[in-house]
């Protein structure tokens, strides 16, 4: 067994620290090749996954990089810093703590190439860059140990993906290095084992007292419709006020915006309150996180972006405004309540609308009965994979089958065959295009048994491409004649604004005036109604386990457990039309607005919902229906065109949806858009550099076109099969689709209706509407075009 | 379908590929073409982009010189992504621009991208004046009756993006025709100082549609 440096015991003495069961095992398992600790918030998970570190490094280290720690937000490395720097300098131990990500400074991270710290920490894209260079062996020269935080979150994602074969690298250059995962709590703990790497030891820390949750009861029912839980503030503030500090959470920042602004002005009390969420800018962010770590905030409005294990003082209560979506995240949500080990966390549930009060109703059962969700992940992304070799060449020349072999180690990509492997090298080297067009261009070369450059300088390029989070871009908000901005816009939203427009930022309303130089400039409007800003959150389906939990409830005479207004509401829908139920597919049909509308009730999640707004209004675009374009959710999608739908079963037939799901894929914007980020991350185009664009006079052309390109002149190349197999699994969910349709089998009904139902009625007020291009855009086209000359006296 | 424009007396089409056709004068005129963009890229250690855009785009050239069965043909600038990519244009594709070319009257203005005489025939002008109109890259402010390109303009209308031709009483901008090239949105103080209060934009695509210049 490791033990600690006697300062670091005798100063925990004196704080009168003990350590948990799982602290010591984790020490006790120091020489294991990987351990993955499952450990709730508040256990002191992150100290347990140091204790070796500080064991082996004493009070005296020699220089040099011991550890290296990796998290998936870089306020977690900042925290990470200053919870370490107590033990440590209490201790008097001569260790030297660093953080290194986007925000450090251009020296200090010369310096830490120079001379790297005994501990860094960083994150998924800082170390993809570290690794890029060619003195990388040099830095990691004497790597011990490598401690990746919140393991279960980075797993779900590409930046996963890409640090799996960074470990992988890492190992190459270090064989001894030993790797440590800290995770919540998963519903397959064996996966993530294996994600983490080959042999993985897997200790799990006592999970606790169940948590302390219920539905919030106002007095107000929710509104029909809508997200974002504004008729539930009066309670909200009551509930803030009587606990110390209680985080809101919200799903998207859109709502996280506009509740913030009406919070405010029903806060006449005062009660000091922050709104944290990924679009506000950092100076923002750190204020807030600054007078949260201080105390100084009664509660923070927020999004995901503060859903990692970051410590944010104590928080006494979490509050999820809109349906959970998720059992598993709403779980680890709630461990944010509560920091003290063995203490129950508290939390409440604010459905935003009447349908959410089912899901809320559905995720408390879930929770009490202790299932988790989760579908397991598929085989690492090939695009990051491209990627990665790239990064790999940027260091220095490499050989192919040796690298392979590295790859293949990771877990993601444990099963990639070496034919696969070719195509993704061949595809950075020269395009992998039918015309070979590149000979003497190639990006990477290959002289003498290695793979390198054919330019040098092209690294440079290479680095600023690296990561996988693709941002759409984003366009800061400052007021006018005012230094400080805002927050950030999307560049498609800012591009829908008129001078005049109002809109949401850091919870005030503010006036578009211009757009100047890369900068949306607003003025201050109080008191104006805003037009609500389409920032899009991380959109997650509602899982399977919710949907089929909805189902059920949907199917009880009486709903004893839902308040009496959703009761009511659901009794309603039962009256005028039905309610959705397991064994058949609910179709409702009516105008609305000047439009025909038909609505899908598949419970699939919202992924396949989208995919079948795809693949009916392809249908009906070729039955002459005329649509216009369709809003998915998790539990439908909602088509509106010109002309209805009369006979639906034909739309639904498995096999004609299968068979032209590779045409349908081919034109959409889901797959464009699929397409860009696959692009954007396999090094095909760059990300839009500001710089750039400023030089720039036009900006880049769109990948619609070279999406379009390829499919009409290279229809194999890689990219499009890259595109193809992440739609399918990502974005397309083709398979719940299935699991749908054998569900009902031939049990499709359609109602006619005159008006909206109770149940389609939040349709309409979902964000994410994807326009169908066709007939009826060219018919609607055409009457603005004639509107719009007339107008003008044109015409 | 083409829109038709009334201009200093001509009737022009302005067709759904970007090109302009002047029946009188059974004249073609298309701008900013940016062949060999994807080897240019490349060559200077970018990305490797896929390498069709030239194929596209001399089709799509074949096809309007086909269908409207043009004998002047003026390309105005930008033609090439720049003078090397107008050296190491592919065989085929050199080929592929001497037919088209065979028996025809054919003018490169030069761009800002290709400022030189390219080596592929035809003549090579900074500007040509076929009366009434002149044809150069750059549109010059206080110039009349003048048919120009290097803006890439495009606007918007019903939620999509398209390049468009811009026109006011003094001058027409042609859309860039080539495949691989970004766009200038009309809103853009350039565009709106250079045109005139009551422009049109008119937009290519299947069905050319004619609006007020957004702005």
């Amino acid at each position: 067994m490791t033990t600690l440096p006697p300062a670091l015991s005798d100063w925990f003495a004196t704080k009168g620290w003990t350590l948990h069961p799982h602290q010591q095992d984790m020490l006790a398992k120091a020489d294991d090749p990987a351990t993955l600790l499952i450990a709730p918030t508040g256990g002191g998970k992150t100290l347990a996954g140091f204790l070796p570190t500080l064991a082996e490094l004493g009070p005296n280290p020699p220089p040099g990089l011991h550890t290296l720690y990796v998290s998936p937000l870089k306020a977690l490395t900042a925290d990470i810093r200053r919870n370490l720097r107590t033990p440590i300098e209490g201790a008097g131990l001569a260790i030297r703590v660093e953080d290194r990500t986007g925000d450090t400074s251009y020296t200090q991270r010369r310096r830490q190439r120079a001379d790297p710290p005994h501990i860094l920490l960083t994150t998924p894209e800082s170390l993809a860059l570290l690794l890029s260079y060619e003195d990388a062996p040099r830095i990691f020269a004497g790597l011990q140990r490598v401690i990746v935080d919140e393991l279960h979150a980075l797993a779900e994602s590409k930046r996963g993906d890409q640090l799996a074969l960074q470990l992988a690298r890492l190992q190459s250059l270090n064989p001894n290095l030993r790797r440590i995962g800290l995770s919540a709590t998963v519903e397959n703990p064996p996966a993530l084992a294996r994600f983490l790497a080959p042999q993985t030891t897997i200790l799990e820390a006592d999970p606790g007292p169940d948590p302390d949750i219920s539905m919030l009861e106002t007095e107000a029912p929710p509104p029909w419709s809508g997200g974002g839980g504004r008729y539930a503030i009066p309670a909200i503030l009551n509930e803030v006020s009587r606990h110390k500090t209680t985080l809101i959470f919200h799903n998207t920042r859109a709502q996280c915006e506009i509740f913030f602004h009406d919070l405010w002005l029903a806060n006449t009390g005062d009660l000091p309150i922050g709104i944290h969420h990924g679009s506000l800018s950092r100076e923002q962010r750190e204020r807030v996180e600054q007078a949260m770590t201080a105390g100084a905030l009664r509660a923070v409005v927020c999004t995901g972006s503060l859903d990692l294990g970051i410590d944010w003082g104590d928080v006494d209560l979490v509050i999820q405004v809109g349906a959970p979506k998720n059992v598993k995240r709403l779980v680890q949500r709630i461990g944010r309540a509560n920091h003290r080990y063995n203490a129950p966390s508290k939390a409440l549930l604010v459905p935003a609308n009447r349908f959410e009060v089912v899901e809320c109703q559905a995720a408390l059962d879930a929770v009490r009965a202790h299932t988790l969700d989760g579908e397991p992940r598929g085989p690492g992304p090939k695009d990051v994979l491209c990627q990665h070799l790239l990064a790999t060449a940027c260091a220095g020349p490499f050989d192919a089958d040796q690298l392979y072999a590295e790859v293949t180690t990771a877990g993601p990509y444990a099963l990639l065959t070496k034919q696969e492997f070719d195509a993704c090298l061949d595809f950075v080297a020269t395009g992998g295009y039918a015309l070979k067009a590149y000979d003497r261009w190639q990006r990477l070369k290959h002289t003498n048994g290695t793979w390198h450059l054919r330019d040098p300088r092209a690294a440079a390029l290479i680095r600023q491409n690296l990561g996988t989070i693709i941002d759409t871009d984003l366009l800061k908000v400052r007021l006018r004649n005012q230094g400080a901005p805002l927050g950030e816009v999307e560049e498609d939203f800012a591009a829908s604004l008129t001078p005049g427009d109002t809109f949401l930022i850091g919870g005030q309303v503010v006036r578009y005036e211009a757009l100047r130089e890369l900068t949306v400039e607003v003025s201050r409007t109080p008191g104006r109604d805003p037009k609500v800003a389409v920032f899009s959150g991380t959109k997650f389906s509602t899982s399977t386990l919710l949907t089929d939990r909805i189902l059920q409830i949907f199917q009880q005479d009486r709903w004893p457990d839902l308040p009496a207004h959703t009761a009511w509401w659901l009794a309603k829908q039962r009256e005028v039309s039905r309610l959705p139920d397991p064994a058949s597919l609910l179709l409702e049909s009516f105008p609305h607005d000047g439009r025909e509308h038909l609505v899908v009730y598949g419970f699939a999640g919202r992924n396949a919902q989208q995919t079948l707004g795809l693949l009916l209004t392809k249908q009906m675009e070729s039955q002459g229906l005329a649509p216009l374009g369709f809003v998915a959710t998790d539990y439908a999608t909602l088509i509106w065109g010109l002309d209805p739908v009369t006979d639906p079963a034909p739309l639904f037939d498995l096999a004609t949806l299968r068979d032209g799901l590779e045409t349908w894929l081919s034109g959409n914007a889901v797959m464009k858009r699929t397409f860009r980020n696959t692009a954007i991350i396999s090094g095909l185009i760059e990300r839009s550099h500001q710089g750039r664009r400023k030089t720039g006079r036009q900006a880049t052309f769109s990948s619609d076109i070279l999406y379009d390109t390829l499919r009409r002149y290279d229809p194999d190349h890689l990219l499009l099969k890259i595109t193809r197999e992440e739609a399918l699994r990502g974005l397309i969910d083709f398979s719940r689709i299935e699991q749908l349709l054998a569900r009902v089998g031939p049990n499709i009904d359609l109602i006619r209706l005159d008006r909206v139902t109770p149940l389609a009625a939040p349709l309409f007020f979902e964000p994410g509407r994807i326009p169908v291009e066709g007939a009826g855009r060219d018919r609607l086209a055409a009457t603005q075009a004639q509107a719009l000359m007339e107008a003008a006296g044109l015409a | 379908m083409h829109h038709a424009l009334f201009f200093h007396g001509e009737t022009l089409h302005l067709l759904p590929s970007g090109a302009l056709f002047w029946p009188a004068r059974k004249t073609l005129a298309v701008s900013d073409l940016h062949l060999g963009k994807s080897e240019r890229l490349a060559r200077r250690g970018g990305t490797l982009l896929p390498p069709y855009e030239t194929q596209a785009t001399l089709e799509k050239l074949d096809r309007d010189l086909d269908h409207t069965g043009a004998e002047t043909v003026i390309c105005l600038g930008d033609s090439f992504d720049d003078l090397a990519a107008a050296e190491g244009i592919e065989e085929a594709a050199r080929l592929w621009l001497i037919r088209l070319m065979a028996g025809k009257d054919w003018t490169w203005i030069t761009g800002n991208h290709d400022p030189g005489p390219i080596e592929i025939g035809g003549s090579h002008r900074a500007e040509l004046k076929l009366r009434p109109f002149t044809f150069r890259h750059i549109a010059e402010p206080q110039d009349r009756a003048e048919i120009s390109g290097h803006y890439h303009p495009k606007a918007s209308l019903a939620g999509q993006s398209k390049p468009c031709f811009l026109a006011d009483a003094a001058r027409l901008i042609l859309p860039a025709y080539g495949l691989y090239t970004g766009g200038l949105r009309s809103h853009d103080t350039t565009l709106t100082t250079l045109m005139a209060k009551d422009a049109l934009a008119i937009l290519t695509g299947p069905r050319v549609l004619a609006i007020p210049m957004p702005r």
